[in-house]
């Protein structure tokens, strides 16, 4: 069950052979993005640093696209202070792949403190990038003081309510979910009512073989809610699609990767492009984790696999810039 | 007579006035030096230090951000709202009237904290 480059971790349900340790090993930070591959209706999501390693027909798929999280634009602090050049490594990387992804997907907190001049440089830099759609949706950093509606003007035509939105490609239903706004004290990330119900009539059409892809910034499983990393009503809004065969659930907000297959639906968490989180729990708290640059690139890519049962297997690989 | 009267009723009627206000203030004494009293909570590691605060009428509550994330300091019950405080940066209130005040950080809510005011 080895997969063909030695960093690819396939994960078997039957055969529990996940090598932990040798998953972290290979891990080194500096986060970038994941490339997802929908194969056979299943989505696979390979580190972009590997794909030349893993080869082209492995990671050949009906649709292929990228996603970036957490590029922090206007973060200067020790834990990296030029979240500019490492977002630029990553789109070095996207265009180094053989294929152009169909387009990217970012999950989210794009600027650091929502000024304009952060969104306007993370979209000059996306530009240099092969794939020329973006699809954004806000992380709390990206609706400060305004409560989004400036993301709204620049990301949210077409879209509803506070900036949710669905499209097609290839016959995958994706939706961009909104859990940043409205947070109640002591709270997680928050959906709201019309959204989720927005979300039930969304669905209500697809045949049950469509795959979805649902994208949001807040993870929509509960990672760690000492520190406020799930949303409250993400069960409610996952219960809509119970009906599908493959969804698979895109998120970004935690700073590193974390994958956990529940029923039918896999989750992934993605890498932040500008610095690393702890671990949950390992920290008094998720701030950014200051390390000497020197070790920078090997505490990071913290992963861990939670499965609960799943029906095929997973191949997983975290994205990093070494 | 009738001139004496009217003065003693005006001095009675001063006196009430500095009693009322006495109880309005609560510590009122005479001779204090009324300065308004400040008090710092501090934002560190993703919480407010100290996590409720217990402060007279008047007193002047200053938060500042020591993390390098930022955070907000904002009211349950919507009495003040601070804008998006950086590393260092500080935001104040004033609190006029007696009560309980809880608060939280709108972008992490789950920092909360607590301000009493007697």
């Amino acid at each position: 069950m080895a997969g063909k480059a030695k960093d690819e971790i396939v994960h078997d349900h039957n055969h529990d052979g996940i090598d932990r340790r040798g998953f972290l090993k290979c891990m080194a930070w500096a986060g970038t993005g994941a490339f997802c591959v929908m194969k056979g209706g299943v989505l696979k999501s390979y580190s972009l640093s590997r794909l030349p390693e893993i080869g082209a027909a492995e990671t050949a798929g009906e649709l292929s696209f990228v996603q970036i999280s957490d590029s922090h634009m206007g973060f200067n602090k020790p834990a990296n202070p030029d979240v500019a050049a490492t977002l630029k490594a990553a789109v070095d990387k996207i265009n180094a792949l053989s294929a152009a992804p169909e387009f990217m997907l970012h999950t989210g907190d794009i600027s650091h403190l929502s000024k304009p001049e952060e969104f306007d440089t993370v979209e000059q830099i996306l530009k240099s990038a092969r794939p020329k759609d973006v699809f954004y949706v806000p992380g709390e950093h990206d609706v400060l003081n305004d409560d989004g509606k400036q993301f709204l003007e620049r990301y949210g035509k077409g879209s509803q309510g506070s900036g949710w939105y669905s499209f097609d490609k290839k016959g995958v239903h994706f939706i961009g979910l909104v859990n940043v706004l409205n947070l109640k004290a002591g709270g997680l990330g928050t959906l709201g009512h019309e959204q989720v119900e927005w979300m039930e009539h969304d669905v209500k059409h697809l045949k049950h073989s469509t795959p979805i892809v649902v994208f949001a910034h807040i993870p929509l499983w509960t990672v760690y809610p000492e520190w406020g990393w799930g949303t409250e009503d993400s069960a409610q809004a996952l219960a809509y699609l119970k009906k599908f065969g493959s969804v698979t659930v895109l998120n970004g907000h935690i700073h590193q990767t974390m994958q956990k297959v529940e029923g039918n639906v896999t989750f992934h968490t993605a890498a932040s492009t500008a610095f690393p989180q702890p671990q949950p729990g390992t920290a008094d708290s998720p701030g950014p984790m200051k390390v000497p640059a020197d070790q920078l690139r090997n505490v990071l890519g913290i992963t861990d696999v939670n499965y609960v049962q799943g029906q095929h297997a997973l191949a997983i690989v975290d994205s990093t810039l070494a | 007579m009738r001139r004496s009267v009217s003065a003693a009723v005006l001095l009675a009627a001063l006196g009430l006035g500095i009693a009322e206000l006495g109880a309005g203030t609560g510590n009122f004494t005479a001779s204090a030096q009324q300065k308004p009293e400040t008090t710092e909570v501090k934002i560190d590691n993703f919480s407010f230090g100290p996590g409720e605060l217990t402060v007279q009428v008047g007193t002047t509550v200053t938060w500042t951000n020591r993390d390098d994330i930022p955070h907000t300091v904002v009211s349950t019950d919507g009495v003040f709202k601070s804008k998006v405080l950086d590393t260092d940066e500080k935001f104040s209130f004033t609190f006029a009237k007696a009560g309980t005040y809880p608060y939280f950080c709108s972008i992490h809510p789950k920092m909360t904290g607590k301000v009493i005011v007697q």
